[in-house]
């Protein structure tokens, strides 16, 4: 009886932010970025792209103060900067001999800073700190129809071309035997990277939206070998975190992208130490049960690196 | 002569006073000139670094050479990509083994230039994919994640993709590396049979000693080639010293050049 009594403010306590208006959306458009950003994130793990998702979320910042500029949808600015930097990218890199971190470190931060000034020489109602950190609580019913239609775009360009991303991002050499258009391929990623980004920009801000990209496809790298699983995992595993993180934000009052992000991160390391195959535990275990095998295992190891 | 050689019929290879550099500066090949004549079983031979991968990757089309023309069956490489008349088996290094996917989908992605856009299998594909694995003697192991594999397995399942992409020309790199005895005799029976059935077969190999047992002709290569011919003529002492031996790459120059000036 007393049990109960006690439960009762708890649930109230629970359940109560649930009658706003505001955090039920704000909970399923971080649910949908969630969910948008992890597909894309088990491509982006395989194919080593996190430092160009990197590049692009920073470079979307100037396209963003230039779209409440010309009065355009931030979408359509954010979406022509990101992807505009990876094609001054690619072509700052066939052009040099710098190695690709190079090129991709000088351009994105270049972007960025550009963004920078302008947001503070050009006068607009654009809060810098709601671009960087993300803002879902107080998003806008236009901001939240340019999330959706970014998004939709995003998940139907995926679900089309998933057999040919999966294979650019396994063997773009046999790609290119079979005699399809690589560079096309290379093109459709990079643009539904860029699109995934001003998908997330409101959620998660310019900061934190590569962690949205990189640590719910790591998470589920760790998990399994398939990849039909891996995008299950990703995707659960970034929902769950998108959805309880923005209620918790509420609750505590504190930043949504961040107490995402850090509760993404939390399920990382549980899964880092804890994987059945992949996990520190497991393979520390397999070591010692079988100090041979890992030996051999770990001279593979050395000798794939080499 | 572009339309003499149909698909049904064997293909060659030529390859046209060829040079590759890469972005280092290097000159990884450089004005070399070969045929793979069609239907055989070829065999290219030289130490490690002298240019094997290159100059398969430059007939792929997976490299932009810096001088120089390859045509597969009289066509350009594009066109020869686009009528899925070349398969390649890549070196083991290149293949990121860790990747989420199991051999029957690799050998299925063998497959894609025949499907749709959407790449959706047709019945056939499928009989094709499940045709090749049983070749190579893989069927059992479809499920397994291609890192799970021996490296004989390895190299079989791959085999098996190229198989199921029935290019008239096959490129294998370095394919007996890290395979017991057992298997490489297996593969090569295999090949042999492919020749029987029309296949052209380009093959790099550091085992000198099975070479003569399955290779029509032989072509033996440091950064340029350095002889090429039936394998009894290009296959003796003479020639493997002087491939393996380590002339300077002046002398080597030079002779390039003086061939270049006989022609
Ligand atoms: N991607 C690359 N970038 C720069 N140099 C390369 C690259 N690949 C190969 N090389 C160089 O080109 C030369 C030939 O290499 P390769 O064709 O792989 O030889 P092989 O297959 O006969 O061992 C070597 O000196 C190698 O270091
Ligand atoms: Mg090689």
């Amino acid at each position: 009886m007393s049990d109960l009594v006690a439960a009762i403010p708890l649930w109230d306590w629970l359940v109560e932010p649930l009658q706003y208006g505001f955090l039920r959306q704000a909970i399923w458009v971080s649910a949908f970025v969630g969910f948008v950003c992890a597909a894309l994130s088990c491509y982006i793990t395989l194919k080593g792209w996190s430092l160009m998702g990197d590049a692009v979320s920073h470079a979307v910042v100037p396209g963003v103060v230039v779209a409440y500029a010309l009065n355009i949808p931030f979408a359509v600015g954010a979406f022509l900067f990101g992807f505009g930097a990876t094609v001054a990218i690619g072509y700052v890199k066939s052009k040099t001999r710098l190695k690709e971190d190079a090129v991709i470190g000088v351009v994105f931060t270049g972007f960025f800073a550009f963004g920078i000034v302008l947001v503070t020489k050009i006068p607009s109602n654009i809060d810098l700190f709601h671009i960087l950190f993300g803002n879902v609580l107080g998003i806008s019913q236009q901001d939240i129809v340019q999330t959706l239609i970014a998004g939709v775009i995003t998940l139907t360009v995926i679900f089309l071309r998933r057999k040919d991303l999966l294979l650019f991002c396994f063997d773009p050499n046999h790609a290119k035997a079979i005699g399809l258009n690589t560079e096309f391929i290379y093109y459709t990623l990079l643009s539904v990277l860029a699109l995934t980004i001003v998908t997330a920009l409101q959620t998660a801000g310019i900061i934190l939206v590569i962690a949205m990209l990189v640590t719910p496809g790591s998470i589920a790298y760790l998990l399994t070998d398939r990849f039909d699983h891996m995008l299950g995992i990703s995707i659960a595993s970034s929902v769950f975190s998108c959805v309880l993180g923005t209620y918790l934000s509420y609750h505590f009052d504190v930043s949504t992208g961040g107490s995402i992000v850090v509760l993404l991160t939390l399920l990382f390391v549980i899964t880092m130490v804890f994987a059945p195959r992949y996990g520190i535990l497991a393979q520390r275990s397999k070591q010692r049960s079988n100090p041979i095998a890992a030996e051999a295992q770990g001279q593979e190891l050395s000798r794939d690196q080499a | 002569m572009k339309d003499m050689q149909s698909t049904t019929s064997t293909l060659n290879i030529t390859v046209d006073d060829l040079s590759v550099t890469y972005s280092n500066a290097r000159l990884a090949l450089y004005n070399a000139n070969c045929t793979v004549e069609a239907g055989t079983i070829t065999g290219l031979v030289g130490p490690n670094g002298s240019g094997k991968s290159t100059l398969f990757k430059s007939i792929m089309g997976f490299l932009q050479p810096s001088q120089g023309q390859i045509r597969v069956g009289g066509f350009p490489v594009q066109k020869a990509q686009k009528r899925q008349l070349m398969a390649y088996v890549p070196q083991a290094d290149e293949v990121d083994w860790n990747f989420p996917i199991n051999v029957f989908d690799v050998v299925m992605m063998g497959r894609y230039g025949y499907m749709n856009l959407l790449r959706i299998p047709s019945a056939k594909d499928r009989r094709l994919v499940m045709e090749s694995l049983e070749r190579v003697n893989m069927s059992d192991f479809r499920h397994r994640q291609i890192g799970e594999l021996s490296g004989g397995q390895k190299k079989r399942a791959f085999l098996a993709r190229a198989l199921a992409q029935e290019g008239k020309v096959i490129l294998l790199d370095e394919p007996f590396t890290g395979v017991d005895v057992k298997t490489e005799k297996r593969m090569i029976d295999l090949l042999m049979q492919l020749r029987q059935e029309g296949h052209t077969i380009l093959v790099s190999t550091h085992d000198l000693a099975s070479i003569s047992t399955f290779c029509d002709r032989t072509i033996l290569l440091n950064q340029t080639i350095l002889a090429s011919g039936t394998t009894a003529e290009t296959f003796t002492e003479e020639n493997l010293a002087m491939t393996f031996g380590g002339l300077p790459v002046s002398s080597l120059r030079q002779k390039s050049r003086q061939s270049e000036a006989e022609v």
